[in-house]
């Protein structure tokens, strides 16, 4: 079954870095305060920093940008909430990992590996007629490997949504606090 | 010292300077209830936790301090859910503590479980479920913190019965009480900003200095910030004319010259044009609700606009600023006062333009559109505006004022004289119809050396009129005056004019119930009041008792409809008089 052609590249997209408190709950009550004031999450990745009392929320939303700063305002509000950075592309780092399953039948097969070598990426598992890739990336470059193996029959994917820090000014040390 | 948590809870309220909670115990808190025996906190029984909720509001309105209330899980909590809702709504400091089922029954849809955390998660400042006994007495001072400090709300704590039951050994703990910099490193994500930015507030003082129609825009947040008294000495430093929102009336005394009452959809005539023809818009602890702003890209379309809140998310969520000021509207208010008085050089009359064109016109609409109505005829109804001045007259100037939400609460904020801050007990922003009775009830626990009167209608008595049995009970001696028409009066406005006089499902008779029965059922005074000879003595003779509640039901004119009114979804300048006056412009 051929997944429906992806849609465009998000128009309005920002990205949110969230630093939290890293406690049962949090993630719901940001989750919670999207739905309620009607802002759509596009992606979400979740994870523990470096020190375990805080985790780091990479948000990408879908919105015009006076409607974002009630976005980065009302999360301010919520107690847990310890910082909030929005990620201009331009000075940021960003990655995704994408897993996906294509229809490869064994003359086929090649084309998909190159393909995704092309892109630094790997082959996780081989079926019959079928094959799982992977590859970390820029989240741009993600969708074009997708678009390339799109005519091959994707028949899963899964991506993890970005994830994303500033950038470093060249030449200084390692300036940046983790706050 | 070796505690367990229920004792340790009971504690931690004591420390924090509780004298009351409102309550009704249930399974999963019941061991929380038996430490109260011996505490010097005055439990107060409910008949419903919808009631303990409003009246920990109503105390909170009345004296400033946090109300707090304690009901079990489950049902308990999920009937909690609306007065939380509308603390929130009006920023009223409010602990609400919830029993939950054992920590290892969480999950298992236990008896009487409900995820409390999850369902109020919207409507409250914060929450917590506590699950560890040693937490308690911290989660305790975090929500006692959070609920009065920055813009102020409530803050549930969802307490699981293991955790506080003596004979479980989870419930042990060493006590401890945290100090206020644990409490604020335990906190590591909340820091409001009180201080207003020195060179925002400078602008907003040029702003000021240099407008010819300025309007203070004081709402709520005047009030919660103890702010009343810095609002006036800007008021009259500046010559600046006041209004006052439905969540601030008393925050500004409505006999100074300088009032101009409510704005809004039911506001006065005069504050809701002087707001529309206003070149400045000094918007103090006040958040540009739909009610008062009507179609917003329509209103005060001339005005520049100085927004002071301590809620940095009010700033430009319905109209942008010129002027964001993030701060505590007293200290933001007395930094204005300063910087006005510097800039002018001493003079401040001089450093400002000539305004007497604007004094001028907003004289001309105060003469032109008062607040009006027509007496009864002989034999008719009651108007419930007269109603109102006779227990307005009769009343003394500081008594507490609630009202339920309808019709009677716009007369009521139009026809009472507030001429003191705290003497107005409303439901604003969640317009929760049974409001007034319980949270009438919790003011006057606050305030006992008050008189406290709740208006009511007959639709939002019937929804909470049973806390008069704790009233009586608890020998609260509050008053109640039920404007009885018959009709959810406002539905029947709304039908009236806008549906085409459709009366759908709005009528719900004047005889049933009794009022007077039920009331004298629940241990109350109860009087019927139906011509205009008897409102006066019947007042008078509430206002003498001071022993039981009393309730005097009034027979009103249901036909009677809230001018002013700015139609839903439209300008404040289409803004419809009472149909006696002449309609401005002529036209209409």
């Amino acid at each position: 079954m051929n997944l429906p052609p992806p849609p465009g590249p998000p128009p309005r997209h920002h990205v949110l870095s969230v630093l939290v408190e890293n406690r049962a709950g949090v993630l719901a009550r940001v989750a919670s305060l999207f739905a309620r004031r009607g802002y759509n999450i596009y992606s979400l990745a979740v994870a523990p920093t470096h020190d375990d009392r805080f985790s780091r929320l990479t948000i990408v939303v879908d919105v015009e940008s006076a409607p974002l700063e009630q976005v980065v305002k009302q999360l301010n509000k919520l107690v847990n909430v310890i910082k909030i950075s929005e990620l201009d592309p331009r000075d940021s780092v960003e990655r995704e990992l994408a897993l996906l399953t294509v229809r490869a039948t064994a003359d086929q097969r090649q084309q998909v590996v190159s393909l995704v070598e092309l892109f630094e990426g790997r082959v996780l598992d081989v079926g019959a007629d079928e094959l799982t890739v992977t590859a970390d990336d820029h989240p741009s470059r993600l969708d074009d490997l997708e678009e390339l193996l799109r005519p091959f029959g994707i028949v899963d994917i899964q991506r993890t949504g970005r994830v994303a820090l500033p950038k470093l000014e060249p030449g200084s040390g390692p300036g940046r606090s983790s706050g | 010292m070796q505690t367990n948590g229920g004792s340790a809870l009971i504690k931690a309220l004591e420390l924090e300077g509780v004298e009351v909670i409102f309550g009704l115990p249930g399974g999963a808190i019941l061991p929380v209830y038996d430490p109260i025996i011996d505490s010097p906190i005055r439990h107060i029984l409910v008949r419903h936790e919808q009631g303990a909720g409003h009246m920990a509001e109503g105390f909170a309105h009345a004296t400033g301090r946090p109300g707090v209330a304690m009901v079990t899980s489950g049902p308990a909590a999920t009937n909690i859910v609306t007065p939380l809702c509308d603390a929130y709504m009006d920023s009223v400091p409010m602990v609400v503590i919830t029993g939950q089922v054992p920590t290892p029954a969480i999950g298992t849809d236990a008896f009487q479980e409900c995820d409390t955390v999850g369902i109020t998660r919207s409507v409250t400042k914060h929450n917590e479920l506590v699950t560890r006994a040693e937490d308690i007495p911290l989660v305790i001072r975090q929500a006692f913190h959070i609920a009065t400090t920055g813009r102020p709300g409530p803050v549930l704590v969802d307490i699981p019965k293991d955790i506080v039951d003596p004979v479980n050994p989870r419930s042990a703990l060493d006590w401890y009480w945290p100090t206020d910099d644990e409490v604020a490193s335990s906190l590591p994500g909340y820091r409001p900003t009180t201080r207003g930015h020195a060179r925002k507030i400078r602008e907003a003082a040029e702003l000021i200095l240099a407008s010819r129609r300025p309007v203070l825009y004081a709402g709520g947040g005047i009030l919660k910030a103890r702010a009343a008294e810095a609002l006036r000495e800007l008021a009259e430093l500046t010559g600046i004319p006041v209004v006052t929102t439905l969540m601030a009336r008393g925050a500004f005394p409505d006999d100074h010259p300088l009032c101009l009452g409510m704005p809004g959809m039911h506001g006065n005539y005069t504050a809701v044009t002087a707001m529309q023809e206003a070149d400045l818009l000094v918007a103090l602890g006040s958040r540009f609700d739909d009610r008062v702003t009507g179609k917003v890209d329509a209103f005060a379309p001339g005005a520049k606009v100085v927004h002071v809140d301590v809620d940095p998310a009010e700033l430009g969520k319905v109209r942008r600023p010129d002027v964001p000021i993030v701060g505590d509207c007293r200290l933001v208010i007395e930094e204005l006062v300063t910087a006005v008085r510097d800039l002018s050089g001493g003079d401040v009359a001089a450093a400002q333009p000539d305004r007497t064109e604007w004094r001028s016109m907003i004289s001309g609409w105060q003469e032109t559109f008062p607040l009006v109505y027509e007496q009864s005829a002989e034999g008719d109804l009651l108007k419930p505006q007269y109603v109102l001045e006779q227990l307005r007259d009769r009343a003394p100037e500081d008594c507490i004022v609630a009202s339920g939400v309808g019709q009677h609460q716009m007369w009521t904020s139009q026809y009472w004289r507030f001429n003191h801050p705290y003497t107005w007990v409303n439901s604003g922003g969640l317009g929760t119809m049974g409001f007034s009775v319980p949270a009438a009830i919790g003011a006057k626990v606050g305030r006992p050396d008050r008189m406290v009167w709740a208006v009511d209608g007959d639709g939002c008595f019937q929804m909470t009129a049973q806390e008069l049995v704790t009233a009586a009970t608890e020998r609260i001696p509050v008053k109640v005056a039920i404007l009885n028409n018959a009709y959810l009066g406002m539905v029947r406005q709304w039908q009236e004019m806008f549906y085409d006089e459709r009366y759908s499902e709005v009528y719900l008779s004047p005889d049933l119930p009794d009022y007077v029965k039920w009331s004298e059922a629940m241990g109350c005074v109860a009087m019927r009041v139906e011509s205009p000879e008897e409102v006066g003595p019947a007042i008078d003779k509430a206002n003498e008792i001071d022993d039981r509640p009393v309730v005097l039901e009034f027979r009103t004119d249901s036909s009677e409809k809230v001018f002013p009114m700015v139609p839903a979804g439209r300008s404040n300048s289409d803004i419809v008089v009472d149909p006696s006056q002449t309609p401005p412009g002529g036209g209409r």
